[in-house]
Parts: structure tokens; C-alpha cells; sequence
């Protein structure tokens, strides 16, 4: 079944948000004014919002360092997430997690890890307590080429696959493990082959095409709910921007400029704008209407999170043991 | 009262505490046909099925994952680490994840996880099968730490950590299996932060961990007969740490020894001397001693082996060194 245009356009949707709010990480970090660390998703927007449009609040997801869009893709609110990013108090975490770990239960946000492959384990034993309380539910992992090499990625694999949990393993193979190109970390070219191992569907999807990515794991999503098990969805995608902000060039210095502009031609954004345009789905007018309300959203998250208070110091000690 | 091994206290709770709450299953390397490297799950999966004692895969992070994970979503996991040499395979999952998720995201999430794993010298493990590291995880946030030292405590002790929202190191000495001693029958808790006094004195303070605590009671009956006070203290866990009845005691004493089988450097007895000297100073009469395995790795010979775990005589030696002190 084809997605339907109030589909198509949630989709756009979403990722609008998620570059928006991107492109509003860029400009306060180049002004100084973010905290601390920013990796940010423009480029990836298709892999999250694609896989995320197959889920409902109940379901979960576990995200990676790079993971706005993992949390805004999921429902995740731009007030609360902007706010984290700048250490204030009305942040999805008080202040205490950042941008690498912004996590939002009631959204089935498990969390944000900064420890690369850490998501794999937890992620499983999600799936496993869905399964031993026969929930109808699922976990999307998101991970990136370079977690695919970490051991924990591995075990979580095997395990899921042993005892047939309702997890989706979702890798974002961006060409990059921090700096270093896929074909100088790992001997392989598709991550999906890695599925071969572990007995579970390994597939191969264009993680620039939101419509590709969502039928992928909408099957993937069907096949853990009937009690089949895991799968293996390679997404091959590219961050446009560095690994983090400050990133030089924006990674110029490992990888070539004229491959950073020919991956911004298939823009996400712009590749579902075209098909709407010329399919004859939704009109320009409707799609620019859109677009200035994200935006508009964006900038209120922003003045939300500058209006917001931080934390008390005091607050440091607070939350630790429930 | 009718009289258990350790052993048999463990095997007790967890059957209990499976009983008591469909929640509650468990996870680990060799814990269900086989019984448990050391039989503390013998018979539990014969009785509750493969889907709540489930033997895992030897993927220790894996393990704590699901342990994790499936805590997060409403279950109560006990998991288990066969040997805590094992836990630097899955440092990662315990000490940035599991020990870190709640505060990190702003206390929103509770992570009712139990890790069981074993410690301690004296088999013949070597490096890599016999260290006593349980201090090493008091340095990191969000992990509360039992160190059970009799099968009256590890039943309770259980209990408690079992029904604890937080993931919870749970550390059984592994020379304690067979060790008897009186444990009720029936449901009962041994609260988390609250040290047991195992032997009251005036002279010295002992504090011992695990299986410590004998050979520290031992040398405390012994000097009892000459006369000599040993204040003999086990904590129970390390935490919560009951800082309360230690600083007591040793204001009552002014001298302590501190016996644990950890590594020297970093140990469990160098918290409390520190806690001591911040917390104490006017009343020390005396050097504070630790009474520790030496810095180096278990090693194999049984000569060497017996030569590295701190004995009686080490035990003795300290508290005679404190009392020259007047």
C-alpha cells in the first residue's frame, strides 16, 4: 500500500522540523551560544522520520550522540529539546543530559547515548520485556556504520534474533565513522550482510528516499509484531554537515567537497518536495505554508529555550537513585 | 532456627522472589539447566521455565542490556555476571548506562535491575576468575553496591535490592557458598545502608567485608579471651554506606582496621579512612590500617594464591599495631 498524502505530508513535515531546528543549532553554535557538544542529523532526516512514521507513542526507540532527529522523528517536542540543548531547566532532561542525551518516556524516547553501539543492548532488552509482558509493541535501534563495528552491536543482535524480540535494528550508514570513510573501517561495503550472521533479514534502503525507508521498516515493523524477529535495515544516508559543529570545512578535511555537494543534490527534503510537485500530491503554496510554520515553531522553541531559566546549581545533585 | 548455606539462602530468594512477582525473571551465563557456575539457580528453571530463568548467550553486555531495557519498560530483572573479573567486558552498559540513565535524563526513568555476580580468591581462578573489585564500582554514581556476609543477609539483602527502584551490584563472595548459618524461613528484609554490628567492642573497630567479616569475628573472639575489645563491623553494603555506625564506633575506639580483599590501592578501606579523617579527625588515636590483598593480580599457585587473601593472622597483626597506640 502506497503512503497517503496526509502521510507524505506529515513526513515532510517532520523533517522540516528536524532541519529547521538543525539549522538553528548551526547558527547559535557559530555564535558561541551552545553549550557544549552538537551532532547534528541535516542530510539524514528520511532515515529517522521514515522509520518513525511506522510507530505510535507506545513503541520505542533508542537513539545515538546524533540524535535530534531520532527524538523530534518520535514526537519529541522542539520546546523541551531546544531547551535541553542550552542546559535550561525546562529541558527534556533539567539540563542534565544536553544534546547527546535528551530522553522522553512518554514519547517511548528510551534515551539518546553518547557511547557509540550502546543503544543495541538496551535496546533488545526493551524488546524483551515487550515481549515477556505481550505487549503489541516494537523498538527501533538507530545506529550508525561506525557502532556496526562495536561488539555490543553484535551481542544485541545475536540475543535479539535468538529469542525472536520485536526489535528493529535501523543503521545509518552515513560513509563516515567520525572521520574515517566506511572502506577504511570496516571490509565490508553493506552493513545489511552483517543480518547474514544472525539469521535476520538484512536489507538495503536508500536513506535519502523517506517513502523507501518507510515501507522497509513499516515490513520490518509487521514482522516483529507476528513474533519473527528482528531485522536489519541498512540505510545508506550522508550527514551534510561535520561530524559536530567545529567539525573543519565540515569534514572537507577527510572527505571531498565535490562528494559532500553531489549527496546535497539528493536532499531528502527536496527529493519529497519534487515528487509532491510533480505527482500532482499537494501544490507549491501548500508545501511553502508548511514550511514557514515550521520554521515559525522553530523560532518559538528557540525563544523558549532563551526565555527559560537554568537549573539551580544545587539541582546538580538531584535525580540520581529514584 | 533452622540453619542454610549461603548457597541455599540465594537459591531461597530467588525462588521466592520469582514466586512473588511475575516481573521478577532471570538472566545470565549458565544459570538455568546448568544450575549456576555455582548452583545458586539449581532447580529454579525446571520450576519457572525457560522464559523467566533464561541461560544467555556469553555476551556480558548484552546481558546488562536487557537487563536495562527491559527494566525501563516494567520488568524486574535479576541479572547475572558469572564472575565479577567479567564486568570490564560490560563497563560500558553498567557504569554509563545503567548507573547513569536516571540522572542523565533528569530522573525520569527507574531502573529496578538487579546485577548478581560473584567474587573472591581461593579456588585456584587466577587473574582472571577470582578478583574482589566490588570497591572499584563505589567510585561511580547510580549504583548501590550490597556485599552480603552471611546467608541471613544475602536472603534479605536480595529481598531489599530486588524491590529497589536503581540497578543494584549485588556481590556474593564465592568461598561463602557453603558457608551455614541461621536464616528464617519465609519473606523478610535486610535494609540497604544499615551496617550489622557482628561483634561489640571498645578497644578497636574492624570493619570487614564479605567474607572478611568471619575471619575478622574470629580474631575478635580470640582477643576477647585476652581481654582485648574488637568492635567487629560489617557494612552490608557499600551503597548506601551506614558512615553512622562506623564514625561511632571509631569514636568510641579511636582505632581502626579496615579488612577487605579488594586490591590495596583505591580500596574500599581507603573511602572509609578518608571518611574518617574528614569526618573524625579529633578522635583518631591511632594509624588507620587496611588489611588488603597486595597490589597485584590473583595468582594461580596455591602457595602464592594463599599468600595473596588476607588471612587471620594479617587481621591480628593490624589490630595488635593499633592497640601500641595508647
Amino acid at each position: 500500500m502506497k503512503a497517503s498524502k496526509s502521510l507524505m505530508l506529515e513526513m515532510l513535515k517532520k523533517m522540516l522540523e528536524v532541519r529547521y531546528f538543525e539549522e538553528k543549532v548551526v547558527d547559535q553554535y557559530a555564535r558561541g551560544a551552545v553549550p557544549g557538544l552538537a551532532h547534528l542529523y541535516i542530510g539524514e532526516e528520511a532515515v529517522a522520520v521514515g522509520a518513525c512514521m511506522n510507530l505510535t507513542d507506545e513503541d520505542y526507540i533508542t537513539s545515538t550522540h546524533r540524535g535530534h532527529g531520532h527524538c523530534i522523528a518520535k514526537g519529541g517536542e522542539l520546546k523541551p529539546m531546544m531547551a535541553e540543548l542550552f542546559g535550561k531547566k525546562t529541558g527534556y532532561c533539567k539540563g542534565k543530559g544536553g544534546s547527546m542525551h535528551i530522553a522522553a518516556f512518554e514519547k517511548g524516547i528510551l534515551g539518546a547515548m553518547g557511547i557509540v553501539g550502546s543503544g543495541g543492548p538496551i535496546a533488545t532488552g526493551a524488546a524483551l520485556g515487550i515481549k515477556r509482558q505481550k505487549l503489541d509493541r516494537v523498538v527501533i535501534c538507530f545506529f550508525g556504520d561506525g557502532a556496526s563495528n562495536e561488539g555490543a552491536t553484535h551481542e544485541a543482535m545475536n540475543f535479539a534474533s535468538l529469542h525472536k524480540l520485536p526489535v528493529i535494528f535501523v543503521c545509518e550508514n552515513n560513509l563516515y565513522g567520525i572521520s574515517v570513510a566506511q572502506h577504511r573501517h570496516q571490509a565490508i561495503k553493506d552493513i545489511a550482510a552483517r543480518a547474514a550472521g544472525y539469521n535476520m533479514p538484512g536489507l538495503i534502503v536508500d536513506g535519502m528516499d523517506v517513502l523507501a525507508v518507510y515501507e522497509a521498516v513499516k515490513e520490518a515493523v509487521k514482522r516483529a509484531k507476528s513474533g519473527k524477529g528482528p531485522t536489519l535495515i541498512e540505510c545508506k544516508t550522508y550527514r551534510f554537515r561535520g561530524h559536530h559543529e567545529g567539525d573543519p570545512n565540515l569534514g572537507a578535511r577527510y572527505r571531498m567537497k565535490e562528494e559532500i555537494a553531489a549527496w546535497r543534490k539528493r536532499c531528502p527534503i527536496e527529493c519529497l518536495k519534487d515528487k509532491l510537485i510533480k505527482d500532482k500530491i499537494a501544490k507549491q503554496r501548500e508545501l511553502d505554508e508548511m514550511e514557514e510554520d515550521v520554521k515559525r515553531r522553530v523560532e518559538e522553541a528557540f525563544v523558549y529555550a532563551m526565555e527559560s531559566p537554568f537549573p539551580n546549581p544545587e539541582e546538580a545533585l538531584e535525580d540520581l537513585f529514584a | 532456627m533452622r540453619e542454610l548455606t549461603f548457597r541455599e539462602a540465594v537459591v531461597e530468594a530467588l525462588d521466592m522472589a520469582l514466586e512473588r512477582d511475575p516481573r521478577v525473571f532471570l538472566l545470565g551465563e549458565d544459570i538455568g539447566y546448568y544450575g549456576g557456575l555455582f548452583q545458586a539457580t539449581q532447580g529454579l528453571l525446571q520450576k519457572y521455565g525457560e522464559d523467566r530463568v533464561m541461560d544467555s548467550p556469553i555476551s556480558e553486555s548484552a546481558i546488562i542490556g536487557a537487563g536495562i531495557g527491559s527494566a525501563i519498560v516494567g520488568m524486574r530483572p535479576i541479572v547475572e555476571i558469572m564472575n565479577i573479573d567479567f564486568m570490564p567486558v560490560c563497563m560500558d552498559q553498567l557504569v554509563n548506562q545503567a548507573a547513569k540513565m536516571r540522572y542523565m535524563f533528569g530522573g525520569k526513568m527507574k531502573i529496578p535491575l538487579v546485577i548478581r555476580c560473584t567474587c573472591g580468591a581461593g579456588r585456584g581462578g587466577a587473574a582472571h576468575h577470582a578478583q574482589a573489585t566490588h570497591g572499584v564500582f563505589m567510585h561511580f554514581p547510580g549504583l548501590k553496591i550490597a556485599v552480603p556476609g552471611t546467608p541471613h543477609d544475602v536472603k534479605g539483602l536480595l529481598f531489599t535490592a530486588i524491590e529497589d527502584e536503581n540497578p543494584v551490584l549485588f556481590v556474593e563472595d564465592k568461598m561463602m557458598y557453603n558457608v551455614k548459618g541461621e536464616v528464617p524461613e519465609g519473606y523478610y528484609t535486610v535494609p540497604f545502608g544499615k551496617a550489622a554490628i557482628r561483634h561489640e567492642g571498645e578497644d578497636v573497630t574492624v570493619i570487614a567485608t564479605l567474607r572478611m567479616g568471619y575471619r575478622a569475628l574470629a580474631v575478635a573472639k580470640e582477643m576477647e579471651e585476652k581481654g582485648i575489645g574488637v568492635e567487629v563491623i560489617d557494612p552490608r553494603t557499600l551503597c548506601p554506606l551506614d558512615k553512622e555506625t562506623i564514625i561511632n564506633s571509631f569514636k568510641k575506639t579511636g582505632k581502626m582496621v579496615i579488612v577487605d580483599e579488594g586490591n590495596r590501592v583505591g580500596n574500599f578501606g581507603s573511602e572509609v579512612a578518608s571518611i574518617i579523617a574528614e569526618e573524625a579527625v579529633d578522635y583518631i588515636q591511632a594509624p588507620i590500617l587496611k588489611v588488603t590483598a597486595p597490589h597485584v593480580p590473583v595468582p594461580y599457585s596455591p602457595v602464592l594464591e594463599k599468600f595473596y587473601i588476607p588471612d587471620e593472622e594479617r587481621i591480628r597483626q593490624a589490630v595488635y599495631r593499633v592497640l601500641e597506640y595508647a
